[in-house]
């Protein structure tokens, strides 16, 4: 009898704990939350940590590589290319970051009134966000070509040019024309995102506000801007990653040339790593990202979201 | 009889039967080819993407007869050849995906350790041809091993207006770079330009700017792979460039790969470096404007300059296999079946001329003399130097070339945003990054 009920004992004890332990609401929560933290670790820790890996060792494509310590960074330092594109990406992200952020809250203003045909405009301006970006890149690529943009060709035909612009072939046009074409873009997400942000602001707010014979420009000031604050933060947080971090549109018109005038950061990092073969220093250049890319998010949340600036008070 | 030793008796036999065999007089046995591929294999072949649809149409059809003839069943897919080196990369580091890539230039070069030795391949090929061109075989060979077979180059010759060269006062077409620039200059003057790439376009500015260092005794390293860049051969390289620059058409620093394509076939360029397809493209054009720039133009090798010999940069072509495939036997089965001349033949007549081939008993092909415009392009691996000279192919060649090293080089002193000492010397110092590792 003692050699059965030995058994049969710890089987009942491990159920009863086995029982016991979902019946714990901490338990059970906990495993709830694998499946999600499973795929977090999967497809979000274990890449960045990779990359951070990759950034400090000598990984040629299809090697192991050895660890070199930030052999890479201090090889980075001394690469004009490198500061070249730090350069450009912090341009690029804060000329197009401005000006999508002016553009898309004037929009969503716009929007937020009564307009005729508003649901076909509001479709219009969402157009530029559903066009795949490859595409809108190779239709911005003819825009600017040297021999065939229909911007010169009309500018020409209207007679105020005698000869086509050279939009992409110069350092300076080049940069600016590829930040026309990312805000051409980014304008619909920061357009629309803004509109819902106006949706949520109380009527009543603004009646009060006639009441006490606010003008438009107060109304704005001391109603909209904080009471859009929180989603203006998250809008130009995500819009300035997305800046940043662009490589559609910059590989598809220019490859990051001329001589290297539009190469950004991220075009860089792609560059050296698959084209040229080094992985190591690839994945360095894109860890570098990051410390812009923590700074921009914190200027978002600790910036645009203080309280008292959101109640309308002075900092 | 003190000299009648081992060697001196090895020597003379081996002499001896090379004479007999040059006249013909001992028969060259055919090589042998043995190679059993494993059953029921299936491959999956990635090649680069037609720019002539006869070509890739062909390339299917042998690929489907190669299928029947053996009974290995082949995925075929094509991408842009630019897409195709990041593919390779990814496939190489994982270690899954194509069994077979046919890409190009030295990339295998950077993950030769992933790759099927095929070097039985090269030897049969070799032997039964009569031999590579020594580019192919630098492009294949590492070591004393193959890794990859070059399937030959979209080859690049200077593509031109005759009338517009006619009218700037040459009857020929210049040789030497003396008489090249003085042709872009009277191009210029005619309001009928040249045009050269000198974006970042991996083809056409890597080839035309890499021949123009060359030209001139200009290169990246030496034959120790040290970075000689930063040399009086390639300053007089540059000052060179930024002559023939001030005479192109506005625009090239922008330019990619397809550029003086579409700026040539509209009539707005007389003269550029490109494969064979404009031309085909404009005859078989419906536009009749196109079909006339077509009768109207012609090609020709790119002009030597004071080093006294050919100094082109191709875009090879290679076949190489990975070790991660199940089916490696099957892989060099298809590269074999693809190159074998009959094969090979029939392919190149698709493809009008479209790829030079890497082993000369090719040149044989009617193809090549069936119109004297196609020509040129015959001889494109012979005149060809590979994009590591005067080092080794390898990981810093690709990179310094992936990198755009030299076209930046070339594009900064062109532009005036450097002197030809600073742009030289930047470029040095870009390379010696890679180099040094």
């Amino acid at each position: 009898m003692a050699v059965i009920a030995e058994p049969a004992a710890a089987e009942v004890k491990r159920s009863s704990l086995w029982s016991r332990a979902f019946e714990s609401r901490h338990f059970l929560g906990a495993m709830f939350m694998v499946p999600a933290i499973a795929i977090l670790i999967l497809f979000l820790a274990y890449p960045l940590a990779l990359g951070f890996w990759l950034g400090m060792t000598d990984t040629k494509i299809g090697g192991v590589g050895r660890y070199i310590g930030f052999q890479n960074f201090v090889s980075l330092s001394k690469d004009s290319v490198f500061w070249l594109s730090v350069f450009n990406t912090i341009f690029y992200t804060v000329f197009a970051s401005i000006v999508k952020f002016a553009v898309g809250l004037y929009l969503a203003l716009l929007l937020n009134e009564r307009l005729p045909f508003k649901s076909m405009v509001r479709a219009i301006v969402l157009l530029p966000f559903v066009v795949p970006t490859v595409l809108s890149a190779i239709a911005f690529w003819w825009i600017y070509d040297s021999q065939f943009s229909i911007i010169s060709w009309l500018l020409i035909k209207a007679g105020l040019l005698t000869h086509y612009i050279d939009f992409l072939g110069d350092p300076w046009n080049a940069r600016w024309s590829v930040v026309l074409a990312n805000i051409w873009r980014g304008v619909p997400f920061v357009a629309i995102t803004l509109l819902a942000g106006l949706q949520t602001i109380s009527p009543s707010l603004y009646e009060a506000a006639n009441l006490d014979g606010a003008t438009n420009l107060q109304r704005f000031r001391h109603i909209t801007l904080p009471m859009l604050s929180p989603i203006i933060a998250v809008v130009m947080t995500f819009s300035v990653l997305m800046t940043f971090t662009d490589f559609q549109l910059i590989y598809t018109i220019t490859r990051g040339g001329p001589i290297n005038a539009t190469h950004l950061m991220a075009t860089l990092s792609f560059q050296r790593a698959i084209t040229g073969g080094n992985l190591g220093e690839g994945a360095a250049i894109s860890n570098a990202m990051i410390p812009f890319l923590v700074a921009a998010i914190l200027l978002s949340f600790f910036g645009l979201q203080r309280s008292r600036w959101q109640q309308g008070g002075r900092d | 009889m003190s000299h009648f030793d081992r060697r001196s008796v090895l020597k003379a036999s081996l002499g001896g039967a090379a004479l007999l065999a040059g006249p013909g007089i001992v028969p060259v046995r055919a090589a042998e080819w043995t190679n059993t591929p494993e059953p029921n294999a299936s491959i999956r072949v990635l090649r680069w993407k037609q720019f002539i649809q006869a070509e890739f149409d062909k390339f299917a059809e042998q690929t489907k007869k190669f299928s029947e003839k053996t009974g290995i069943k082949v995925k075929l897919e094509a991408e842009s050849w630019e897409d195709i080196r990041p593919k390779a990369a990814v496939a190489a580091n994982v270690g899954a995906g194509p069994d077979l890539i046919v890409g190009t230039l030295d990339d295998p070069f950077k993950f030769p350790e992933k790759l099927i030795d095929v070097t039985d391949v090269a030897d049969y090929l070799g032997k039964q041809y009569g031999g590579w061109y020594p580019v192919a075989e630098r492009y294949g060979k590492k070591g004393n091993n193959w890794i990859a077979i070059p399937q030959g180059a979209t080859g690049g010759c200077l593509n031109y207006r005759i009338s517009h060269v006619k009218a700037a006062g040459f009857e020929e077409f210049p040789k030497d770079t003396d008489g090249f620039l003085k042709l872009c200059q009277a191009l210029k003057k005619n309001n009928t330009p040249a045009g050269f790439a000198l974006g970042h376009a991996t083809g056409d500015a890597n080839g035309w700017c890499q021949w123009a260092l060359w030209a001139f005794g200009g290169k990246v390293v030496n034959d120790k792979n040290e970075v000689v860049i930063d040399s009086p051969e390639t300053i007089a390289a540059i000052e060179y460039v930024k002559q023939l620059y001030a005479t192109f058409i506005p625009g090239v620093l922008s330019w990619n790969d397809s550029n003086n394509n579409k700026a040539f076939l509209n009539g707005e360029l007389s003269l550029t470096l490109n494969g064979i397809s404009i031309w085909t493209v404009g005859k078989n054009s419906t536009d009749p404007k196109q079909q006339e720039i077509a009768k109207d133009m012609n090609h020709a090798p790119m002009p030597i300059g004071p080093v006294g010999v050919s100094t082109e940069q191709q875009n090879v072509l290679v076949y190489y296999g990975y070790k991660h495939s199940k089916y490696p036997k099957a892989v060099k089965e298809f590269i074999k079946f693809m190159m074998d001349k009959e094969n090979y033949d029939a392919w190149e007549v698709a493809s009008n001329g479209y790829v030079s081939p890497p082993l000369p008993a090719y040149n044989d092909n009617p193809v090549w003399t069936s119109d004297p415009k196609i020509t040129p392009y015959r001889d494109c691996l012979k005149r060809c130097r590979d994009n590591g000279y005067a080092g080794d192919l390898g990981y810093a060649s690709a990179a310094v070339m992936g990198d755009f090293v030299v076209v930046d080089m070339f594009a900064e002193a062109a532009s005036g945003s450097a002197t030809p000492q600073e742009a030289a010397k930047r470029a040095a110092e870009r390379a010696k990054r890679y180099y040094q590792v």
